[in-house]
């Protein structure tokens, strides 16, 4: 694409797929948190993730989308349907949905989309109204570079790479220590 | 039709991350508030890839994938509590773990 984002030269159909998918993410953000069966909770979020996907495909992020696919709808998606039926949820069901203080929390959210609404309407002039175009075929090999360093030399990220191994490391020994029988 | 710009990006990332905000807030379900913080993490790697795109640097990208790692762990470690407590007390309403709460 072209960087200065020459209209004509624009594909025709991009932003009616950028509407359609954000419309499927949001909608798929709305069901999560109105459903009373948590399943139906967890269908309705792996719409919002695939379209979220989708999204950075549009945004020249190749690996980012793939990584989403394969780690949250493939990896937490599955984590959280073995939750929910290791759980009892027919009680949780029949139960109130909402807790008390929901006007007061609805409220705190409405004052925080002003927040962001203004600050985004505010701030529309501040960002430079270009996008880049990013190489698309070598994007996970730059990805790679930045994170496991090249020609023998540290990336730029690599020590935060190997300590993001390190928080998995200890994400796994809690988890089976919290889900033994006696703690 | 006008052209997709991060602007736009940026106000569906804010719609999803107080739609979140709202399911954190009121749901009694613990796991669909945990659901709920999937979807703000989702909208912050939503943000830092549009601006990645923007400012034509891979930064953003590889920020996304950290967050995805953090967001992968946070999910572990909070079912798991939630099956320990679902264990002991035979409940998953938020309402009723106040064990902390004078």
């Amino acid at each position: 694409m072209n960087p200065a984002m020459n209209p004509s030269s624009l594909p025709v159909g991009t932003p009616y797929f950028f509407y359609v998918l954000a419309g499927l993410a949001i909608a798929g953000g709305v069901l999560v948190i109105t459903r009373r069966n948590a399943v139906h909770s967890a269908l309705a979020l792996i719409v919002t993730l695939l379209a979220v996907s989708g999204l950075y495909l549009m945004l020249y992020a190749p690996f980012v989308a793939g990584v989403q696919i394969i780690v949250y709808a493939g990896g937490i998606m599955v984590l959280f349907l073995f939750v929910i039926m290791l759980v009892n949820i027919d009680r949780a069901a029949k139960d109130r949905q909402f807790n008390r203080m929901w006007p007061v929390g609805l409220a705190a959210a409405c004052v925080l989309l002003a927040l962001f609404v203004s600050a985004i309407v505010k701030g529309k002039t501040l960002f430079p109204d270009r996008m880049m175009s990013l190489p698309e075929s070598s994007n996970t090999q730059q990805i790679a570079s930045m994170l496991y360093g090249e020609a023998g030399k540290m990336g730029q990220y690599t020590f935060a790479f190997e300590i993001a191994s390190l928080l998995l490391l200890v994400a796994i020994l809690g988890a089976v220590i919290m889900t033994r029988k006696k703690i | 039709m006008v052209p997709i710009t991060t602007f736009h990006y940026l106000v569906v990332a804010a719609a999803l991350f107080v739609l979140g905000v709202i399911g954190v807030l009121t749901r009694r379900n613990v796991v669909i508030v945990l659901m709920s913080i999937e979807l703000i993490l989702n909208a912050v790697n939503l943000n830092l890839v549009a601006f990645s795109r923007m400012w034509g640097n891979l930064n953003g990208q590889v920020f996304a994938i950290f967050i995805v790692v953090d967001a992968a762990a946070e999910a572990a470690v909070g079912l798991g509590i939630l099956i320990a407590f679902f264990r002991n007390k035979e409940t998953i309403n938020v309402d009723e773990i106040d064990l902390l709460k004078w």
